[in-house]
């Protein structure tokens, strides 16, 4: 084993350009790989802290009438606050309509205590406002009904009856969240405010829950936990991260084939060698170990060479993060303006694993062929 | 004491007698605009005009109803929106439309999106309760509305889970047609305006062949809904009422 290592070793630093070019190639490969896949971890870990921190808490109970990716069922979708309430933040919605520079928008008006804690929502700010209906938006909103801090709006709603009914909503603050699903045509409003606006006293469509919740069982509500809650989330990823593997899929390939085609090469060209390893005593899978080796070794130094440049561009990108395009931003999923990647143990582990086995079994198909050769006809040079 | 009371009934009972004379009357004039703006059957061909910013659409249909509860509008004009046909029964509304040979059923908040970009909603148009079941009116003032002598009345809720909690209707005196109507909200803010004019006699009733309805929280000129032929009490056949018209 030692004498094939220092052989293939030898052999390959003889080869300069050839080599250089191999492992350049799959060195590439390998720092593409760890640096997609950290970026998808670093989205995946940002996203469910921000929908934790945002949206979920530490898990949601829903009415059973109320689906929330489904807008029909608002109106009908809420009940009374059991009495049997501890560590429940209730939130009700009520559709509405905006009329910001006389456009008119549909829009979700979202009620929740202004003493909440749970949530990451500025509402201490509602209580704080002397407004009569003070209103707090994200930034999608603010953007696409060119609305500011400060700003007054018309707003149109209907009470538990139907019967519609209209005022002047004041916007005391923006927030900038990278949960769209809270932000995108929603208004929060104090839910004391809301109930009066609707008639609705006391009325919830659905609750997020904090550590003290135990889960009794209540009728008319749908305990869904944070890892059910993230659990779309989580699949997206998932299925983008299947997507983005295509792309490293080709790199890789594309350098598993240059040593594919290296190999085959050094076969042809050498069976002069190969017929000398033989007639020195050397075994034929000796000689087919000999070959793999050398070309499974294009991984290790495909590794040392990605690591030179890669470890300090990995730094840097820890450091500033991938900045994401706006127009992506407004996809509807939790996406922050910038994702920083985060290199795992289990990444680097499985993506050096994945480039030194699939090196080492294209090194080895090639080098099958040595067992069949005439070891009489490779000393004299013939090509078989 | 018998004085104060005495005093008190001689001074305060000519308003109350007035007040209930007044209050019946405008009762009487309320039923007189349903008399007029109501009847068993109606047949309407009618065109909607809505003003955009830069043009304006013209939107032509015929609409077949009975009674408050059903209704069937078929368009036929534009090319673009030619075939589409609308039904609405009791408090349901389906809306065919041919380029994707589909019907949907309208319920929820889609009831409250603009008819064809207009400023009435779907849920406006399927509104048909008479105003004397649904409202108690009350006479506020008597003036003149582009040179007709009207009762202005205020209309408020008397029954719950209306649209509009609140309505001042400006009443022709001598048509009982309202020529003008503000809708508003519980909170008092104005959300409508509707303006009739063209008012003309058909069959022994006054009405109205030209409508502008205008969302006063919106910009813009709202939308024309101009009457081109309309005929009530005529015979409907029962198939117009069922679903099985929206895919003839």
């Amino acid at each position: 084993m030692k004498l094939e290592l220092k052989l293939a070793f030898r052999n390959l630093f003889g080869s300069r350009l050839r080599t250089l070019l191999n492992v350049l190639v799959l060195s590439f490969s390998f720092v593409i790989i760890i640096l997609l896949n950290s970026i998808m971890d670093g989205w995946n870990q940002q996203a469910q802290k921000d929908s934790i921190e945002w949206e979920f808490g530490n898990g949601q109970l829903i009415n059973e009438k109320f689906d929330p990716l489904d807008p029909y069922t608002i109106l009908d979708g809420h009940d009374k606050i059991p009495e049997e309430n501890i560590g429940l933040t209730p939130i009700l919605e009520r559709q509405a309509s905006i009329y910001p520079q006389g456009r008119m928008m549909s829009v979700v008006l979202k009620g929740i205590s202004s003493e909440q804690e749970i949530l990451k929502l500025p509402t201490k700010i509602l209580k704080e406002s002397k407004e009569e209906f003070p209103v707090i938006i994200g930034k999608r909103l603010a953007e696409s009904a060119k609305l500011n801090k400060g700003d007054r709006v018309q707003v149109r709603w209907r009470d538990s009856k139907g019967t519609y009914d209209a005022n002047t909503l004041s916007i005391t603050e923006v927030f900038d969240s990278n949960v769209p699903n809270i932000d995108n045509g929603k208004i929060w409003i104090d839910i004391n405010k809301l109930w009066g606006m609707t008639n609705l006293e006391n009325e919830a469509s659905y609750f997020v829950v904090d550590g003290k919740f135990k889960n009794p069982e209540l009728s008319s509500w749908n305990f869904k936990s944070q890892f059910a809650l993230l659990k779309n989330l989580k699949d997206l990823i998932n299925q983008k991260k299947t997507a983005q593997s295509v792309v490293y899929g080709l790199l890789l390939a594309i350098a598993l084939l240059a040593i594919f085609d290296t190999q085959i090469l050094s076969i042809f060209r050498r069976q002069k060698e190969i017929g000398t390893y033989i007639a020195l005593g050397m075994t034929r899978l000796r000689v087919v170990r000999l070959f793999t080796i050398e070309g499974s070794v294009y991984s290790v130094l495909a590794l040392i060479v990605g690591s030179i440049y890669g470890v300090p561009f990995f730094i840097y990108m820890s450091e500033t993060g991938f900045p994401i395009p706006p127009a992506d931003q407004k996809m509807g999923i939790a996406l922050a303006e910038v994702i920083y990647p985060v290199y795992g143990l289990k990444l680097i582990l499985m993506t050096v694993l994945t480039v030194i086995i699939s090196a080492t079994i294209v090194s080895y198909l090639p080098a099958r062929k040595i067992a069949k050769l005439n070891p009489v006809l490779a000393l004299k040079g013939k090509k078989q | 004491m018998k004085t104060i009371i005495a005093l008190f009934l001689s001074i305060q009972l000519p308003f109350l007698l007035t007040s209930q004379v007044s209050d019946l009357k405008a009762l009487k004039i309320i039923e007189e605009i349903d008399k007029n703006m109501f009847s068993k059957t109606q047949i309407v061909t009618s065109e909607m005009i809505v003003y955009g910013k830069r043009k304006k659409r013209i939107i032509r249909s015929r609409g077949y109803s009975m009674g408050k509860e059903n209704n069937f509008t078929e368009y036929l004009f534009p090319e673009r929106e030619k075939g589409t046909k609308m039904l609405k029964l009791n408090e349901r509304l389906w809306i065919y439309s041919p380029t994707t040979d589909r019907t949907i059923q309208l319920s929820g908040h889609l009831l409250r999106q603009s008819v064809m970009g207009s400023d009435l909603s779907y849920e406006d148009m399927m509104e048909g309760k008479r105003l004397s079941e649904v409202y108690v009116a009350k006479i506020i003032q008597e003036e003149n509305y582009n040179e007709s002598p009207v009762w202005v009345m205020e209309l408020v809720s008397k029954v719950e889970g209306l649209a509009y909690h609140k309505r001042v209707l400006w009443v022709d005196k001598n048509k009982f047609v309202p020529l003008k109507e503000n809708l508003y909200a519980k909170s008092g803010t104005l959300l409508k305006t509707t303006t009739f004019s063209d008012i003309r006699k058909i069959n022994k009733r006054w009405f109205p062949m030209k409508m502008n309805y205008k969302d006063v929280l919106k910009d813009g000129k709202g939308t024309d809904f101009i009457i081109l032929d309309v005929s009530f009490n005529s015979k409907i056949p029962e198939g117009y009422f069922s679903k099985n018209i929206l895919k003839k």
